[in-house]
């Protein structure tokens, strides 16, 4: 599937709110990301910036209580449109979790292929192509191409982060989102992830949510700053790294938080 | 909460104003010797500028320190960096002073060409340059850094004054040019310290404010 490259945000969102129960955790949120960008959330614990990630493919409605609000345009559609089915935008917008998660029991082979299973295709040589292609873009391909059949789990951590990254690639979605997909990684395994995202960033936008400062400086383009659910400061990231708008986006940034 | 890096900007702050203390008094040293004809007094500007060297190093080192460790940013990171190059104006103000000794020096051997005017002035123009721009820089104070680059136009207006002047000497009397040229020289050395002072100045500006406002953008209209 050719990647359509236009001026047009990849993604849109327009006064998004979300809340657990009666608790108001994302408060009118406006953010847009363009094509093969990377944009780092950061903020404190509790913010709102994993629940507002976990709005983007729909993943926030499924905890108990859980309820979101507002319109995210993804190429265009709204994915909160009424007779927008959840679990098909979650099948094509893939997200990496702070803990790498490859689905026990299945192979290496069989967790990326997984997407497109259930989509589906049962074409074998498709299957293989887009194993091969996805785990080759998720950086791991050299490392696994001869024990495609071993266990995805028998990967060290690092390598599974980036087994959950090819999985997620191989349904070639328009926007990758990652949740701290480093904060449980050694320092060279986290440089081969920041590695791969600026390589993602040519052909994927990339929403990342992040506690590491120098990891959003290092590897976005713009940095949106989360306060109490609410969108602080958004902008270019060196920009906020060296001269940032808001007085609390300083305090943050500086340490002086809290 | 104090930071650690709050103690470490303290430190890294006394230091360049150690440093800046060592500057002024040097240039302080270096004119008075002239002015006052009291050539004993510029061994001690090569010695103030043996330790503003050392803290040249110092304060160097401990930015590089600082950046490796504390990975600061926003305003911590525009002082570290407005720092480093404060640091070096510092340093190039200590040769600056050391030149005005060797020019004075070379003057003072021989008579007086004439009764010293402008330099004077030129030199305690400098001198409120340096001390106001030392001032914004501990006080974060973007006013008064200001004021220090409204300054500048003065010291270049007596330079070229001073310029003017001593070519009238050299003209009618080929026997002045090597006294009038060294009179020039430190003319030239005043000029070069009052931009150095611009430029902690406008240092001072990009860390208070994060604008940029160097060549032409900062003059008051």
């Amino acid at each position: 599937m050719e990647k359509i490259t236009t001026a047009q945000p990849v993604l849109q969102v327009k006064n998004l709110n979300a809340w657990f129960g009666q608790v108001h955790a994302v408060k009118n949120i406006d953010l847009q990301a363009s094509p093969c960008t990377v944009t780092a959330l950061i903020g404190p614990s509790g913010c709102g910036k994993s629940t507002f990630i976990r709005c983007l493919n729909r993943l926030h409605e499924e905890v108990p209580g859980a309820r979101a609000q507002g319109e995210v345009f993804l190429e265009g559609e709204n994915i909160y449109e009424r007779g927008v089915d959840p679990v098909a935008i979650r099948r094509k917008i893939g997200m990496v979790f702070q803990k790498p998660n490859p689905f026990p029991g299945f192979s290496i082979f069989d967790n990326v292929a997984a997407g497109l299973k259930l989509a589906g295709v049962s074409k074998r040589s498709l299957l293989n192509e887009t194993v091969e292609r996805s785990l080759k873009h998720a950086a791991l391909w050299d490392e696994v191409k001869d024990k495609l059949k071993a266990p995805g789990t028998s990967l060290s951590g690092g390598q599974q982060q980036r087994l959950c990254i090819a999985r997620a690639l191989a349904v070639n979605p328009p926007m990758l989102l990652m949740d701290e997909p480093t904060s449980a990684l050694d320092p060279i395994s986290t440089a081969k992830i920041e590695e791969l995202v600026f390589e993602l960033k040519k052909e994927v936008t990339v929403v990342m949510v992040t506690h590491n400062m120098q990891q959003a400086a290092r590897v976005s383009d713009r940095s949106a700053f989360f306060l109490m659910g609410e969108l602080i400061e958004e902008g270019e990231t060196s920009t906020v790294f060296t001269n940032p708008r808001d007085k609390k986006t300083e305090q943050y940034i500086t340490g002086r938080f809290g | 909460m104090e930071r650690h890096l709050d103690l470490e900007l303290r430190d890294l702050k006394e230091k360049l104003l150690g440093m800046g203390g060592c500057v002024e008094k040097a240039i302080e040293e270096a004119t008075q010797a002239l002015m006052l004809r009291e050539p004993g007094r510029f061994e001690k500007v090569y010695e103030l500028e043996g330790s503003i060297n050392q803290s040249h190093i110092e304060v160097d080192d401990a930015c590089l320190r600082l950046l490796a460790r504390q990975s600061p940013l926003a305003r911590d990171l525009r002082w570290i960096v407005a720092v480093l190059k404060i640091n070096t104006d510092l340093e190039r103000m200590g040769d600056q002073a050391v030149n005005i000794s060797h020019n004075g020096k070379r003057y003072l051997s021989e008579p007086s060409l004439k009764p010293l005017i402008d330099l004077p002035r030129m030199a305690q123009g400098v001198r409120v340059m340096v001390r106001e721009a030392l001032d914004a820089l501990v006080n974060q104070d973007v006013e008064l850094a200001q004021k220090v680059l409204d300054r500048d136009d003065e010291i270049d207006n007596l330079k070229d004054q001073i310029f003017r002047e001593l070519l009238t000497y050299m003209i009618s009397d080929p026997k002045t040019i090597e006294r009038a040229l060294n009179l020039i020289l430190i003319a030239r050395n005043l000029e070069r310290l009052g931009d150095h002072a611009t430029n902690i100045a406008e240092d001072v500006i990009f860390a208070a404010t994060g604008k940029d406002i160097r060549h032409g953008g900062g003059k008051s209209p």
